[in-house]
């Protein structure tokens, strides 16, 4: 008789397994109950998250599982918090929208939990095979989501042009790995970082990791990978567009940051100038791009945009403060765009959802406080202090001072500046502009998001401690 | 040995062969027939291998389900390939072009390149030797043990392929008759049984 082979430990594993197997559950009850079952499967999707979320915190023990494919450790962890507190209020922001646009689907908070279990997987994988999975379960779940909206030939186009652009950023990503392995025999990334310490890097690792990167920037749009953003944001339903511009950043950065620091450490010199040049680009056209956007949503995609390039100027400088910095940065920046969005939810007329920038037209008047906290979003985006979106900033571009990377810091606060035009030309529309009238009450849900987000980001002096500290812990996972 | 070189390079010049005629043939049945055959010499080509098992399954699993699927497809979705073609012999130069000059910057980059001998040596999942195991186990082994994790997860990819497929094509439309079985056979208050006695009606 064969003997058994042992377990493994799935100690660490546990807020995905309970995200699992909750996922299974709740499609079940949705494919029994029908359309009735919505509102609670909605219910039961936003609980399940939040009790991962605690499993995570209190009861998921550090440690490394399934052979070295899968760990958790303080980086992970800090990561996955923001994944889930995106999903979460990704989920909540969508309960009244999708009710008046009569697209209310169970499958819909189903495919979230998916996503964000795919999330969770690319943030702790530890092994090539590992982010690919991971990545395709978050992608694929993202596809059907964004052309949820199956009637409207936008969301569908956003849904196919995603599709598309992802199916080949996947397949680039896919060579890239092959080559990696091909060059150092391993897929596990502490295997891939001895063999790299031990010899010269050869010239086949280096193009892998070319490809690597490309592939990942394409899930943090990155430029010049940056193409579908604009379009899919615009297209896609606002709450899953909510969606996208929070948790997927957040999973795919940390899968960026564990790729690089944790399997491709040793070959930083190669790769710190790929993703400074990306940096760079992303600051620029972030910044100048969005000048002259008028649909809000597709100015947030620019403005995600830019950021990703902040955050991306923290990695490129490859040392324990651009981690933390790259790790606060993402933090800050789900806080600032659920708030934003939260706005851009709000932003309905007589039935129907408007999305063009001078919409906003006499908010102040009409709705003051509402109009009172998007300007602090919006000025804490630009970067103005002491707002939350200043230290985010000040963070990575110490880490780059620190590195000896001056021209990019000084590229950073340039385009910064430039991108504080668009903000504040928002602000100035709401508060000085000719009114265009007054939106709908504002719904509870959004209230609260909203609320969150500007205690966030106005009070951000005070949670700055904390944050900052379990930051530093996470960012000495790799040093 | 000079046996087993002329099936190599039998099975694989035909495998190469019909991958060419499968992007080439006007008619997508022909396509899928070569692929069919891309199929079969390939599984000719893992025979070789020793690897008897992946083998049986490429015939049994891609020929046996995949192609016919693809054949169903093909057949019964009516997709004008001509029409698909139509802009490309419009976009076929640049597209060329940009494949030489990438093949010609592998080619000149990596001209030089050899696998460094001491990774042949360190694979990260050596095979296990196969006189001491039977392939379906050494597979078994490797998908079901190590690496129940990405098996896992790959179902899951899958499923949400599914989940996917029927949130998007889906329609629940309400004027379609259904059958209710329960409604059919089930007895009402209004239906009683009789005993009729030959010869007799009720």
């Amino acid at each position: 008789m064969m003997d058994l082979a042992t377990l493994p430990s799935l100690t660490p594993f546990l807020p995905e397994l309970i995200l699992a197997v909750g996922a299974l559950v709740l499609l079940m009850i949705g494919a029994f109950g029908g359309e009735r079952a919505t509102p609670l499967v909605t219910t039961l999707a936003v609980l399940l998250i939040a009790v991962a979320g605690l499993v995570l915190l209190f009861k998921a023990e550090d440690g490394v599982t399934f052979g070295g494919a899968f760990v958790l450790d303080p980086f992970a962890r800090f990561m996955k918090v923001l994944a889930l507190i995106g999903s979460g209020f990704a989920i909540v922001m969508s309960v009244n929208y999708v009710k008046r646009e009569k697209i209310a689907r169970f499958e819909y908070p189903v495919l979230i939990l998916l996503a964000t279990l795919g999330m969770l997987m690319m943030i702790s994988a530890n092994d090539l095979i590992a982010v690919y999975l991971g990545l395709e379960l978050q992608s694929l779940a993202l596809y059907v989501v964004a052309a949820s909206n199956r009637d409207s030939v936008k969301s569908t186009e956003a849904g196919m042009k995603y599709f598309v652009l992802g199916a080949l950023s996947s397949g680039m990503l896919l060579y890239g790995m092959s080559l990696i392995y091909g060059f150092t025999g391993h897929t596990q990334f502490q295997g891939i970082a001895t063999t790299l310490s031990n010899g010269p890097i050869a010239i086949g690792v280096v193009f892998g990791l070319v490809f690597v990167i490309a592939g990942v920037a394409f899930k943090v749009s990155a430029v010049p990978f940056h193409m579908w953003t604009p379009d899919v944001y615009e297209g896609a339903p606002t709450p899953v567009t909510a969606f996208f511009a929070a948790a997927p950043k957040a999973a795919a950065m940390a899968l960026f940051v564990r790729v690089l620091f944790g399997s491709l450490g040793p070959a930083a010199a190669d790769w710190q100038q790929v993703v400074t040049f990306i940096a760079v680009a992303s600051m620029i056209l972030g910044a100048f791009a969005a000048i002259g956007q008028r649909n809000i949503k597709r100015l947030m995609a620019y403005s995600s945009i830019g950021h990703m390039g902040f955050a991306l100027v923290g990695l490129a400088a490859g040392n324990e403060a651009g981690v933390q910095g790259v790790v606060l940065y993402m933090a800050i920046y789900i806080a600032m765009t659920l708030g934003a969005f939260a706005v851009i939810l709000f932003m309905r007329r007589k039935g129907q959802m408007v999305e063009e920038i001078s919409d906003l037209a006499g908010l102040s008047r009409s709705h003051p406080v509402v109009a009172f906290i998007f300007a602090m979003v919006l000025f804490s985006l630009a970067g103005i202090p002491p707002l939350a979106g200043f230290f985010a900033k000040w963070y990575v571009f110490l880490a780059a001072i620190e590195a000896k990377l001056y021209v990019l810091a000084v590229i950073g606060v340039l385009s910064s500046v430039v991108g504080a035009f668009y903000y504040l030309r928002i602000i100035k529309i709401m508060y000085f502009d000719e009114p265009a009238g007054a939106f709908e009450p504002m719904t509870g849900e959004l209230r609260f998001v909203l609320g969150l987000s500007g205690i966030f980001v106005i009070l951000y002096v005070v949670f700055a401690g904390p944050i900052g500290q379990a930051a530093s812990v996470a960012a000495k996972t790799f040093f | 040995m000079i046996l087993q070189t002329i099936f190599f390079y039998l099975f694989s010049a035909i495998v190469i062969a019909s991958a060419l005629m499968v992007i080439s043939s006007r008619n997508p049945v022909h396509s899928v027939l070569f692929l069919i055959l891309a199929f079969f010499n390939a599984a000719g080509l893992f025979v070789m291998l020793g690897a008897e098992f992946l083998a049986m399954m490429l015939v049994v699993v891609y020929v046996g389900a995949v192609a016919v699927l693809f054949l169903f497809v093909v057949m019964m979705l009516d997709v004008d390939f001509t029409e698909l073609r139509q802009g490309f012999l419009q976009y076929l130069p640049v597209g060329a072009l940009i494949g030489i000059v990438l093949l010609a910057e592998l080619l000149i980059v990596l001209s030089g390149w050899v696998f460094a001998p001491d990774v042949l040596a360190n694979p990260v999942r050596p095979i296990p030797e196969l006189n001491q195991l039977t392939n379906t186990e050494a597979i078994g082994r490797l998908l079901y043990t190590d690496y129940i994790f990405f098996f896992q997860t790959a179902g899951f990819v899958l499923l949400v392929a599914m989940i996917g497929a029927i949130v998007l094509t889906l329609r629940h439309k309400p004027r379609v008759k259904r059958q209710v079985i329960a409604d059919q056979v089930g007895r009402s208050q209004k239906v009683e049984l009789h005993s009729v006695e030959p010869g007799k009606g009720i």
